[in-house]
């Protein structure tokens, strides 16, 4: 069983073992930095489908069922799949995941939701509860154009702090055992909702800094780690924007992590060449970055130990026209990688 | 010659105005539904004062394309309205001087959404 | 929020120093060139209506409703938001802007079917500026009817 350490800091005693991860894309995706990384593309977005909410279903339906055959595994072999979307009703995940007819439990963190699906999907496995567990999540452009802001052939004005909407999907499946080199996760950190008073929509890496930068303070003083034990920090989808302001956060209490720090939004897209604004975001963003860059280069050795705090602006359309300021979330995954039998922890 | 110097002053006048606007979202927290907005009102205020009218002599479509133009072109009607038919006219006016370019985008628009499909991004 | 986080005027302060400013001096410009070539063009098509012979009043009806269809193939065509992207307001503003705000939710909930899709949403972003626009018509026309009774 994991243990608790501070507040909500959990100590995994079995760590929970990845053992497989697949991501699906769509177009702009496939041409930035990342895009040979991908299980799947879709140049047109669509993936055959006639909507893009269908398209949205249907990309997290294929990135689940590759990572599925990847790891060997068959659909009836999942004991619990964590999954969400930035849809209402979480449309990519509930009406997506049906065909599997795995115990579901949904769930909702925005752009935040890679990171609290794998935490719980850890929990269940660590604790016996699942010999196999799979998380997953998924975000579209033009779905969440037509739910959060405009028409996509509409002639809306992005200001520079606007982040662009991932298409993509990530899936990764958890399992109690693993043969080695595998990654484990070690350590998971569930964040406080922080909201520093930001009303613009547009600006959400500035809505979403403040979480990321109080979850990684907190989880450093809890686990009794500091910056300098991980290989790489990576955060989704602060921007540019966001990254700058989680600097000076966390300068405020000495922490620096600039030299090992890294953005998935910033990773996902090409922003010189690529029209994103500040950088990427979406539940797919992160994922997408985590199953194409970070769990791919730590299994070719490249990186040790890594920490994934997946933010997420927690954001109602409904909300913002009333005025009411964006509450921001932050969740922290740390990934170890264990070269050869038994480590210690 | 007339020609295109009808041109040149329409270009000048309605980009003047299009510049307006620009400077107000990007130096404004108003946004772009609220300045569309305020355009059309202040043309209602401005047409109805008769400052606006001027602006239609000299620049032709440079004052009547913006959407202050909409709402000149609004107050005129209500005002001829008002003349000809009296307190129905206030109610009937705007609508009908708005008519031809409110069903055109209504017509295009429904026959667009048969047609096209919008492209992803 | 915790003892280290800034007080939110503060984090206001941070926000804004960090997110950098809009391109005035390059979107105004932009805005200027591109709403004015719409209203030349307008012109134009103006000053041809003219020669052909219709009144003014006519004239300019048609000027809109060619301009509102122009608008309406180019954003059907999907060029309609990549010429808002440079131009601003400078496509906003003019009244293919306003053919702009009712096409493209047309094309968008299409999905949802023609008449609670596409019926519906018509007027989605262009609502406020015709009820706005009526309203303050009304109010006008009122005092106008008031003061010439």
């Amino acid at each position: 069983m994991a243990k608790l350490l501070g507040r909500s800091t959990y100590i995994f005693d079995r760590p929970p073992v990845i053992r497989s991860f697949a991501a699906a894309g769509g177009g702009k995706e496939g041409e930035g930095p990342l895009g040979e990384r991908f299980d799947l593309l879709s140049p047109d977005n669509l993936y055959g489908a006639d909507s893009w909410e269908q398209a949205e279903m249907k990309m997290q339906r294929l990135a689940l069922k590759t990572a599925l055959n990847k790891g060997g595994l068959r659909k009836g072999d999942l004991n619990i799949l964590f999954a969400g979307d930035l849809l209402n009703q979480c449309t990519g995940s509930s009406y997506g995941l049906r065909p599997f007819m795995a115990p579901y439990l949904g769930v909702y963190g925005a752009c935040s939701t890679m990171a609290e699906t794998l935490l719980l999907a850890s929990v269940f496995v660590d604790g016996g509860l699942a010999k196999a567990a799979g998380a997953s999540t998924s975000s579209h452009f033009c779905s969440a154009e037509r739910q959060y802001r405009y028409p996509l052939e509409y002639g809306s004005l992005r200001p520079p702090t606007a982040q662009w909407t991932a298409t993509a999907a990530g899936a990764v499946i958890l399992t109690a055992e693993g043969d080695c080199p595998r990654i484990e996760v070690r350590h998971a950190c569930a964040g406080i909702i922080e909201d520093p008073g930001v009303k613009d929509a547009n600006n959400m890496g500035a809505a979403m800094a403040p979480a990321a930068a109080c979850l990684l303070r907190r989880y450093f003083r809890e686990s009794a780690t500091a910056p300098q034990d991980y290989s790489r920090i990576f955060t989704g989808d602060l921007g540019t924007v966001g990254s700058a302001l989680l600097y000076q956060l966390l300068a405020r209490d000495r922490l620096d992590i600039s030299g090992m720090h890294d953005d998935c939004g910033l990773l996902l897209f090409d922003r010189a060449r690529q029209d994103v604004h500040a950088g990427g975001s979406g539940a797919g963003c992160s994922a997408a970055v985590l199953c194409c860059h970070i769990l791919p280069e730590m299994l070719a050795g490249r990186y040790e130990d890594v920490l994934f705090i997946a933010t997420g602006a927690l954001l109602s359309p409904t909300m913002v026209q009333q005025g009411e300021s964006i509450p921001g979330i932050a969740h922290l995954v740390h990934f170890h990688l264990a070269r050869s039998g038994k480590e210690g922890a | 010659m007339a020609f295109f110097q009808a041109l040149i002053k329409a270009f000048l006048v309605g980009g003047a105005l299009c510049a307006v606007g620009q400077a107000l979202i990007d130096y404004t927290k108003l946004t772009p539904a609220r300045i569309l907005v305020s355009y059309v009102v202040a043309g209602v205020a401005l047409g109805g004062s008769g400052v606006y009218q001027p602006l239609l002599d000299f620049a032709g479509a440079g004052a009547s394309v913006p959407l202050t133009g909409f709402g000149a072109l609004l107050a005129r009607g209500v005002r001829q309205a008002v003349a000809e038919h009296g307190l129905t006219g206030v109610f009937s006016g705007g609508l009908t001087a708005a008519a031809a370019g409110v069903t055109a985008a209504v017509v295009f628009g429904l026959i667009a959404a048969v047609v096209f499909k919008p492209k992803s991004k | 929020m915790e003892k280290h986080m800034p007080k939110p005027d503060e984090y206001a302060r941070m926000v804004k120093a960090a997110s950098g400013r809009s391109k005035g001096w390059k979107n105004i410009p932009l805005a200027f060139l591109v709403g004015g070539a719409v209203c030349a063009a307008g012109e134009g098509l103006r000053q041809l209506y003219l020669s052909a012979g219709l009144s003014p009043d006519w004239a300019g009806a048609m000027v809109s409703v060619s301009l509102i269809a122009a608008s309406a193939l180019l954003t059907g065509l999907g060029v309609y938001d990549d010429i808002a992207k440079a131009g601003g307001a400078g496509a906003l503003v003019p009244i293919t802007g306003f053919a702009n705000a009712v096409v493209s939710p047309a094309l968008e909930f299409r999905p949802e079917g023609m008449v609670l899709g596409t019926g519906s949403r018509l007027f989605a972003i262009a609502g406020p500026v015709i009820a706005y626009g009526l309203a303050a018509s009304w109010i006008y026309g009122f005092i106008f009817w008031l003061l010439n009774r």
